[in-house]
């Protein structure tokens, strides 16, 4: 699979604060966090975004908070998925479990500009700059959440698992 | 070789004799964890998993406390749809409003949590109960529901830091100002997916109440968690409370540490996190001047009994300035009624503070203590992100009690020493 898109840049250590903050929390509704994506790293953010734009950050994006209304808020608004130097765990983990792409590569975070349009091919985890013709490689997912992202997320993971005995 | 606390307790819940960092184990959980926030995600996402029942209704626990008291109607809504779910599944503790508590301050408190456990919750501060030599880490809502229907986590086994504290703590130095000087010092991914073990002999004099502090603002280095060895200070606290048996382990003399750090405390004076993130840390002496609008002395990193009585020790006889609103929220209802026996609340009321029922409320910019633009508060919580209080414009700085209601009084971050 290829995610083609134009990409917004952020810097280092955006917290989940910024990528939705606990105002907003009183709701689980993917569409109403969507409405706030990044509203105090950019307040314009969820009004300019297309679907299946990319947003491209520095190191630890994702500290802070365990909510997983972060990445949900990320994935409802379109984003295709988040290019970053490196992620906070948490958040990390939550990406996966619910089914937001993220690629953790520290050239393509350095050398990204924002607008520029990349491409990714999601399974080789390569990054192509379309507008610099350059291209970068992601680091490779560990195994297990290959599994998990190919059982379409650690729910049906688990549900085919406890299927088959109730132990993971 | 050896191994640290951290894989040995991971090693003994993966049923192995040893495990090393970069392993991926499957560990038995002993407590899985919800609040008002995470919970209501988890539980949809656990009512897909298409099984009837939690895994153990003795140890899945639901804490209704970001915001509640119910802050408004949705909040309302979550907090209903979580209390019906610990209904339904007959859960022994969930803790309603007038029993609850923070909880990071609540289950250590009530024996949920002891040494040697390993305790995943849908809170990044989960990581709190490593103070009692627990393995506890936070995990997101999917992560929460998983385990609850299975009783059991996928765990990537974390490198270990060693911190190593030497000397004696100088008066009005506290858990949390060690655990401010480290995240300082190594940055807010510093230890990014790592167990921060904390030790040395000022470690081993620190009280429980402050061992809780540090572990709880491990994650605010990224770590995946923080712990500190067990010792007699651990047993009295976590005899006749416990409710479960717990198991003191601890680090091997040739356990491997990706890095050491050393520090003296002896030379320390109280931190204070400048605005916006809580590696911005400096000596109160450096920080102090600063005008301030609102004081908050509460919260799972310093809403415990010995932060209200250090706070008290500060505001008797003084009166809080009248340019600021100080708000105190003890932790749980336990330390309410503890410190109202100790007459802490005349000493607050007649400061001039304002006293909460227990919740996150303010920390994290719920309610109780919402800041405007531009306004400044300190605080003993655990992050100064943009907007972490209330407006994007405003800041929070980060301190211990002391220093917080030492500013309180005077109106500007101010060294305890100004008013003592």
């Amino acid at each position: 699979m290829e995610l083609k898109g134009k990409t917004w840049k952020f810097g280092h250590d955006v917290d989940t604060d910024a990528i939705i903050p606990a105002r907003y929390l009183n709701t689980s509704d993917p569409k109403e966090l969507a409405a706030h994506c990044m509203e105090d790293a950019d307040p314009q953010f969820p009004s300019k975004i297309k679907p299946g734009d990319i947003i491209v950050a520095g190191k630890n994006f994702g500290c802070g908070s365990s909510r997983e209304h972060a990445p949900i808020a990320i994935k409802e608004a379109g984003i295709a998925c988040v290019i970053a130097k490196t992620y906070a765990r948490i958040f990390y983990r939550n990406a996966f479990n619910i089914g937001l792409p993220i690629f953790e590569s520290p050239e393509a975070a350095e050398r990204i500009s924002e607008g520029d349009e990349v491409a990714v091919d999601v399974e080789a985890g390569i990054i192509k700059n379309l507008t610099k013709n350059e291209s970068y490689q992601a680091t490779q997912v560990p195994p297990f959440m290959q599994q998990i992202i190919a059982a379409g997320g650690l729910i049906n993971y688990v549900a085919e698992r406890m299927k088959n005995g109730g132990r993971v | 070789m050896g191994m640290t606390i951290t894989e040995k307790i991971l090693a003994a819940h993966a049923g192995k004799d040893r495990v090393v960092p970069g392993e991926l184990v499957n560990v038995r959980v002993d407590l899985a964890l919800g609040n008002d926030i995470t919970a209501p995600v988890a539980i949809k996402e656990f009512e897909k998993i298409g099984v009837d029942r939690v895994f153990d209704q003795d140890r899945v626990v639901l804490v209704p406390d970001h915001f509640v008291p119910n802050k408004d109607i949705k909040s309302a809504e979550q907090a209903k749809l979580m209390r019906g779910f610990a209904r339904k599944h007959r859960l022994t503790h969930y803790f309603e409003v007038g029993q609850m508590g923070i909880e990071h301050c609540l289950l250590p408190e009530q024996g949920l949590v002891g040494p040697g456990d390993v305790v995943i919750g849908a809170d990044s501060h989960t990581c709190t109960y490593g103070g009692l030599g627990a393995f506890s880490t936070g995990v997101g809502s999917t992560d929460l529901a998983a385990a609850m229907a299975l009783g059991e986590t996928w765990l990537k086994v974390p490198e270990s830091i060693k911190f190593v504290y030497h000397g004696e703590m100088p008066e009005w130095v506290s858990g949390k100002d060690l655990i401010l000087y480290t995240i300082g010092k190594i940055g807010v991914d510093g230890a990014l997916y790592m167990a921060m073990e904390f030790t040395g002999p000022a470690m081993e004099k620190l009280s429980v109440d402050g061992r809780l502090t540090m572990a709880n603002m491990a994650v605010e280095a990224g770590a995946k968690n923080g712990i500190v060895p067990p010792d007699e200070i651990t047993r009295r606290y976590v005899e006749g409370r416990a409710k479960r048996p717990f198991t003191f382990y601890a680090s091997d003399p040739d356990a491997v540490y990706s890095r050491e750090y050393e520090f003296d405390v002896s030379k320390m004076e109280p931190a204070v996190a400048l605005p916006h993130l809580p590696e911005n840390v400096k000596p109160v002496s450096q920080a102090a001047g600063i005008a301030i609008d609102q004081a908050v002395i509460g919260s799972c990193t310093n809403g415990r009994m010995e932060d209200l009585r250090e706070a008290a020790g500060i505001l008797k006889g003084r009166k809080v300035n009248s340019n600021v609103r100080l708000i105190i929220i003890p932790g749980t209802q336990e330390i309410y009624r503890q410190a109202m026996r100790e007459g802490l609340f005349e000493i607050f009321l007649d400061a001039g503070a304002a006293i909460s029922t227990p919740t996150c409320g303010p920390c994290l910019g719920g309610y109780m203590g919402i800041l405007a633009e531009g306004e400044r508060a300190i605080a003993t919580t655990n992050r100064n992100f943009v907007g972490r209080m209330g407006h994007p414009g405003s800041e929070v700085y980060l301190s211990n009690p002391a220093v917080a209601a030492a500013s309180a009084i005077l109106g500007r971050i101010a060294a305890p020493w100004e008013v003592k």
